[in-house]
């Protein structure tokens, strides 16, 4: 196989997915505030993995047998990283394990978790005596 | 050839990337960072899965790594919703 | 009456639409075949499930999207840089995270979905909490001096163009 130009192609994709997601679980382990450790691996992570993806498109075309279906994880991915940030970042605040408070909503009262948390009150601590 | 390389790359660098995800799920210290764990974990053996399928040279990893990425995804919600309300489907 | 027969056959033609486009991926070979049946599904789905989904998501103007598009992958490219840098080479002492407060102009929650995804996915923020009455945005940052200034920015490049689609 020549080093063409869709060779280094592959090759970037593989060592930049490669790279970032190591960035991701680097900085899940490095950061110390579990807010700052939800941004590592939702961002880093998704667009590492993203592009080892966009290297096997580039790989399979190389190969002479085209397939695009990854297209699919990639965009699957990208619509998913951000809710299930939304739901861990919900489960700190529900927790309450962030250091610094939160600050006033701008126009309402609260937040919705907090909001959420003040209306079942009496359910919370039978669930902590079932768990 | 430059491929090889960087798959060997890609291999290493996912797998180091797993190991120091499993020593956070471990560490914790919260359900939260274990919650996040997970979801990366889950997120890097999709990562693997397209590089064994690069390496191999096939498409059969394709719906395996489709079906991972679906269920981390869905568990990830699951277990924050489970955190968060006590319940799962209201 | 026509107009009211083909709206309750194609309840949402864009899920129509990427239906058919997913289930050619998934085929991954082009062909008649995969065509025809993405096609009787993309009508069958939406209209089974219609009962369940009565409002349809109202985008004004769907060309807008494709501009937004190429800003948020910029957006996203230039901010994993940037958050790999802090991420690796930034002490955790000197690291300054901090709450950021969106009050809201947009109203739909199409809008606001797109507002809160966009936000996760770009610049060192991550969305994590709406409030009660949905008129606020909860950001968190992870680096930054000036939370003021990371509102503006985000009520600037992303709101702005997403009310222009939505609304």
């Amino acid at each position: 196989m020549s080093h063409g130009i869709l060779d280094i192609a592959i090759a970037a994709a593989l060592v930049i997915g490669g790279l970032f997601t190591l960035v991701g679980s680097i900085g899940l382990l490095k950061l110390e505030a579990p807010m700052a450790r939800l941004h590592a691996p939702t961002k880093a992570s998704t667009l590492g993995v993203g592009s080892i993806l966009l290297a096997s498109v580039l790989y399979a075309y190389a190969s002479g047998a085209p397939s695009y279906h990854e297209l699919l994880i990639i965009a699957f991915l990208f619509m998913t990283a951000p809710v299930s940030a939304y739901f861990i970042g919900k489960v700190h605040i529900h927790l309450g394990q962030n250091r610094k408070p939160l600050p006033k909503p701008a126009r309402d009262r609260l937040w919705a978790t907090e909001a959420k948390r003040e209306e079942d009150t009496p359910s919370v601590p039978e669930m902590k005596a079932d768990a | 050839m430059i491929v090889t390389y960087a798959l060997i790359f890609a291999f290493a660098a996912v797998s180091l990337s797993l190991l120091l995800t499993m020593i956070r799920l471990v560490k914790g210290p919260r359900s939260g960072d274990r919650i996040l764990a997970l979801d990366t974990l889950s997120i890097n053996a999709v990562a693997l899965i397209i590089l064994v399928g690069i390496a191999g040279a096939t498409q059969i990893y394709f719906e395996a790594a489709i079906i991972i990425a679906m269920l981390g995804f869905v568990s990830t919600v699951a277990v924050a919703r489970f955190v968060l309300r006590g319940d799962i489907i209201e | 009456m026509a107009t009211r027969f083909v709206q309750r056959l194609f309840p949402h033609p864009l899920l129509s639409v990427a239906l058919v486009i997913i289930w050619q991926l998934l085929a991954n070979e082009p062909s008649i075949n995969s065509l025809v049946f993405g096609a009787i599904l993309g009508v069958l789905l939406p209209f089974a499930t219609a009962a369940y989904w009565p409002n349809r998501p109202q985008v004004t103007r769907p060309w807008m999207l494709i501009p937004y598009g190429l800003v948020v992958a910029w957006d996203i490219i230039t901010a994993n840089i940037t958050v790999a840098l802090i991420v690796l080479f930034k002490p955790n002492r000197n690291i300054r995270s901090a709450w950021v407060n969106v009050p809201l102009d947009i109203r739909t929650p199409e809008a606001i979905t797109a507002l809160a995804g966009t936000i996760t996915l770009t610049p060192g923020t991550v969305s994590v909490d709406l409030s009660d009455e949905g008129h606020a945005l909860l950001v968190h940052a992870l680096h930054t001096d000036d939370p003021e200034a990371v509102a503006r920015k985000i009520k600037h490049r992303y709101e702005r163009r997403l009310k222009e689609i939505f609304e």
